[in-house]
């Protein structure tokens, strides 16, 4: 409550007129964003949980997921979540050291599971489940994929808010520039909850 | 006091730059293009009004070019065996016709009125982002030239708009149309998901003071309900569109019938998506004739609370309808029934608008002006499309109709008679705001009973021939399976074709209406009020200035600019006028505000755009072209992001004498 005012107090000393909902603008974009992004994935999975179990050659889902790797790989993802919450926190104190640590931290922990899906996919494919082998290949690396492809593109704005930081090139309020990427980062990793549940957890 | 449209946070950017640099080269990669006059500035505009234009001229390019199409379509069909088209060129034909008029016509001519008068209408001096706001016309520009570049490049898309897959694979479709196809609708796509977000933004964050949800004009109610829809509809064709092009491209197994996939997939995700569509297309119409109906029937809105809740109503229940597209497709008993229930359901709403605009009507003093016109076609014609729409909820009706002309005639009702009517009501009700002369009464006359008397001789026989049994997307028909007495093919399709043309007369009269005003200068100069009208953007000059208003308004009803203008009598109810629209304007800007603060032009809306169709080409030629734009975007990202939207330096204050007829800005400092 004393963090929204004082910001309100800030706006009305320059002058500007705070919005009409009281949310900044940027962050509603943002919020509509991820709404809109609830249903690429909502595409994504449903065509998987559609094709999951057509396999007309190649390998099938269990006998190809790797559960206990997919797992630690998650958690790690899962983890970047709590440094990013770190980082947001340390940005609303003021404290650039320690926010441009946790953007560091939370983009190599992001680096981490990007780095274990490279790897699975390599796996998979050397055990014969190539991209256009079957409906389950196809569908299970678009899915997979587009997320990595999230987590990828979230993994560069940290990098590049944690340059633009140290440089202190930053427009505007610091603070809720990182709580934006915050945003999207905890989105992405919500999606992957989804995703780590529906295509590895529960068998076709 | 001072307010400066934009958010409050944006003003720690003075603070950050090293003294003694100038800002604006200290924060941009290129040094941030100035204001002009010159075509130079259109290119790095951010806008509102500028980009409004420019959507819709461009989307009013496409019009023509789909509407040759559609001519070329109607010749090949005047007569039994046509020999204009062959079959292949008559599937590029159709397929490119509804393309263009839905994604490249209809959207953005939307989209350009709702660029232009949403901000104007909730009292803003821009929209929340106005450079991604440039970046989506760029998007959509560039979408359309590269969808249309596929004409002289081997042959445009040919399976029809909906592009059903398997039928839309490179075994039945080889050329490279439909990959130009799937890269210019995501592009565009593109240009619809940013101008969702930001208009959303702006419409729930930037109404001035006083303006409740309630007290917003209908026009952008329905816009904001056309891009929730949007929002949520868009990504679902990213998806489907994708699967098209990894199958395509990379050779995908999603709608590969042999290895077991299901073709309902695509119908599914595409009509997910289409159906919303329609109501994308038809919402804002309904929004441009809520605002001209009660103008030219001198009453309020009727029911102004249910008209906003109806169109939010078509909204929510609009994505409950998607598979009545697909009564044909054997989804079995149960979910035909709940399609044919919900679409059934959905035209209560629609009812309920039809209503309220004869209500609004009834009684009034009307004028029938040439917006006027258009609005009661809309009403009009809409209600036979809507009607026709009705039989095609009942399942067993709607077998029958499946893929025959009836089917055509039906949407080009709603789309022709309701989409496009509403948006001619749009272009001659705010030509003058725009552009500040009036377009010709006595021409635009000409113009809307030209293209009344067209649009049904086209789509009226259509009704016939598609009870008849004459398909669709069939690309000649015989005179041996004609039939005959009145019922015949062969007459009902001249009738139709006889139409179409005297349509393309009706819309050729409207470029000459534009010529006539503006090149012969016929047109008469416009007032700020030329309509007596009752909303915010009448309240300003014409065409407005930059900064839109001198003062924002303190908006205390719905219909503000009315209630200053007129006041009722507690006792008797009469309503006299106690002050013109001058005295009006005159009151407000009396003490203009001062330090206005406008967003800066910029060059990276147009370039990160540029980049987008470099992908596309190079998806489909070359690979190593496909990079290049990959890194294009990301540095025309990073340049963005590095560059401030409004540039410090910049900030003007309107002239103080509180004189309303100078339009130039004065730069300040």
């Amino acid at each position: 409550m004393a963090e929204s005012a004082i910001a309100h107090d800030h706006g009305v000393s320059h002058g500007a007129h705070a919005s009409s909902t009281g949310l900044s603008n940027n962050k509603m974009g943002m919020w509509m964003f991820l709404g809109s992004e609830c249903l690429l994935f909502g595409g994504l999975i449903s065509t998987y949980m559609l094709y999951r179990g057509r396999v007309s050659s190649g390998p099938q889902p269990n006998n190809i997921f790797d559960i206990p790797f997919t797992s630690v790989s998650s958690f790690i993802l899962l983890m970047s979540s709590l440094t990013m919450v770190l980082a947001v926190s340390s940005a609303q104190r003021k404290d650039d050291r320690n926010t441009n640590l946790w953007l560091t931290i939370t983009a190599l922990l992001g680096a981490t599971f990007v780095g274990g899906q490279v790897y699975e996919f390599t796996a998979f494919y050397r055990e014969g489940l190539g991209f256009t082998t079957s409906l389950f290949g196809s569908s299970f690396y678009s899915l997979t994929g587009f997320h990595g492809v999230h987590v990828s593109v979230g993994i560069i704005m940290l990098m590049a808010l944690v340059g633009m930081n140290r440089n202190n090139r930053i427009p505007g309020d610091k603070a809720e520039v990182v709580e934006l990427i915050g945003l999207y980062w905890h989105f992405v990793d919500i999606i992957w909850i989804i995703i780590f549940t529906l295509v590895y957890l529960i068998p076709s | 006091m001072t307010i400066i449209e934009r958010p409050s946070t944006e003003v720690a950017i003075a603070g950050a730059v090293p003294v003694g640099v100038k800002p604006s080269e200290a924060l941009g990669v290129f040094k941030r293009p100035a204001a002009s006059s010159s075509w130079r500035d259109w290119v790095v505009t951010v806008d509102h009004k500028k980009l409004g234009i420019m959507y819709g001229v461009a989307a009013f390019v496409f019009f023509l070019i789909g509407g040759v199409e559609a001519l070329l379509i109607r010749l090949q069909l005047i007569a039994p065996d046509g020999k204009v088209l062959n079959a292949d060129q008559y599937n590029q034909m159709f397929t490119m016709h509804a393309t263009t008029m839905v994604f490249l016509f209809v959207m953005p001519m939307a989209a350009a009125f709702a660029n232009y008068f949403v901000p104007l209408q909730i009292g803003a001096r821009d929209v929340a982002f106005p450079r991604i706001n440039a970046f989506g016309f760029w998007c959509f520009l560039f979408g359309g030239l590269f969808l249309n570049s596929s004409w002289f490049l081997g042959g445009g898309a040919d399976g029809g708009w909906f592009m059903y897959a398997p039928n839309s694979s490179t075994l039945f479709s080889p050329s490279h149309g439909v990959d130009f196809w799937t890269m210019g609708l995501q592009i565009t796509g593109i240009a619809s998901l940013t101008g969702a977000i930001n208009l959303i933004v702006t419409i729930l964050n930037m109404r001035a003071p006083g303006m409740k949800m309630m007290r917003m004009p209908i026009f952008t109610w329905m816009v904001l309900v056309t891009q929730f829809l949007l929002l949520f509809a868009i990504p679902v064709i990213t998806v489907a569109l994708f699967l098209l092009t990894f199958q395509r491209s990379f050779d995908a197994t999603f709608f590969d019938v042999a290895s077991g996939a299901d073709p309902l997939l695509w119908q599914h995700l595409f009509w997910i998506f289409g159906h919303p569509e329609v109501y994308i297309l038809i919402l804002p119409s309904f929004g441009i004739v809520s605002e001209v109906i009660p103008v030219f029937s001198k009453k309020p809105l009727f029911g102004y609370p249910i008209v906003a809740m109806s169109g939010a109503a078509i909204g929510f229940v609009g994505w409950g309808v998607w598979a009545h597209h697909m009564f044909a497709s054997g989804l079995g008993p149960v979910s035909v029934t709940v399609f044919s229930m919900s679409t059934m359901a959905i035209a209560v709403p629609t009812g309920v608008k039809i209503v309220n605009w004869i209500m609004t009507m009834w009684g009034g003093k009307l004028t029938f002006t040439v917006p006027m016109l258009f609005a009661v076609g809309l009403v009009t014609q809409f209600t036979i499309g809507g009607l026709s729409g009705v039989t095609h909820a009942v399942a067993p009706s709607d077998t029958q109709q499946t893929d025959t002309y009836y089917i055509v005639a039906h949407f080009h009702y709603v789309l022709f008679g309701g989409a496009v009517f509403g948006l001619f009501a749009g272009f001659y009700y705010w030509w003058p705001k725009m552009f500040g002369r009036q377009l010709s009464e006595s021409i635009g006359k000409w113009n809307f009973w030209l293209m009344v008397i067209g649009m049904n001789m086209t789509f009226g026989p259509m009704h016939i021939l598609g009870l008849q049994g004459q398909p669709r997307r069939m690309f000649v028909w015989t005179k041996a399976r004609a039939g005959e007495g009145l019922f015949n093919f062969g007459f009902w399709n001249r009738i139709a074709s006889i139409g179409s043309f005297i349509l393309g007369v009706g819309i050729l009269l409207f470029i000459i209406n534009i010529f006539y005003t503006h090149k012969l200068k016929k047109g008469a100069l416009a007032s700020n009020d030329p309509w007596d009208a009752r909303t915010l953007e009448w309240m300003t000059d014409s065409p407005p200035k930059e900064h839109n208003f001198d003062v924002i308004p303190q908006i205390n009803h719905l219909d503000e600019f009315f209630h200053r203008k007129y006041e009722q009598d507690s006792a008797t109810h009469s309503v006299t006028q106690v002050h013109s629209a001058d005295e009006v304007m005159a009151e407000l800007n009396a003490h203009p505000d001062e330090h206005i603060h406008m967003p800066s032009r910029s060059y990276w809306p147009i370039l990160l755009a540029l980049s987008l169709p470099t992908i596309g080409y190079g998806l489909i030629y070359n690979r190593m072209l496909m990079a290049i734009g990959v890194a294009m975007v990301l540095l025309t990202m990073f340049g963005w992001a590095m560059e401030p939207a409004t540039s410090p330096d910049e900030d003007f204050d309107p002239p103080e004498s509180g004189d309303t007829h100078t339009k130039e800005l004065v730069p300040h400092g």
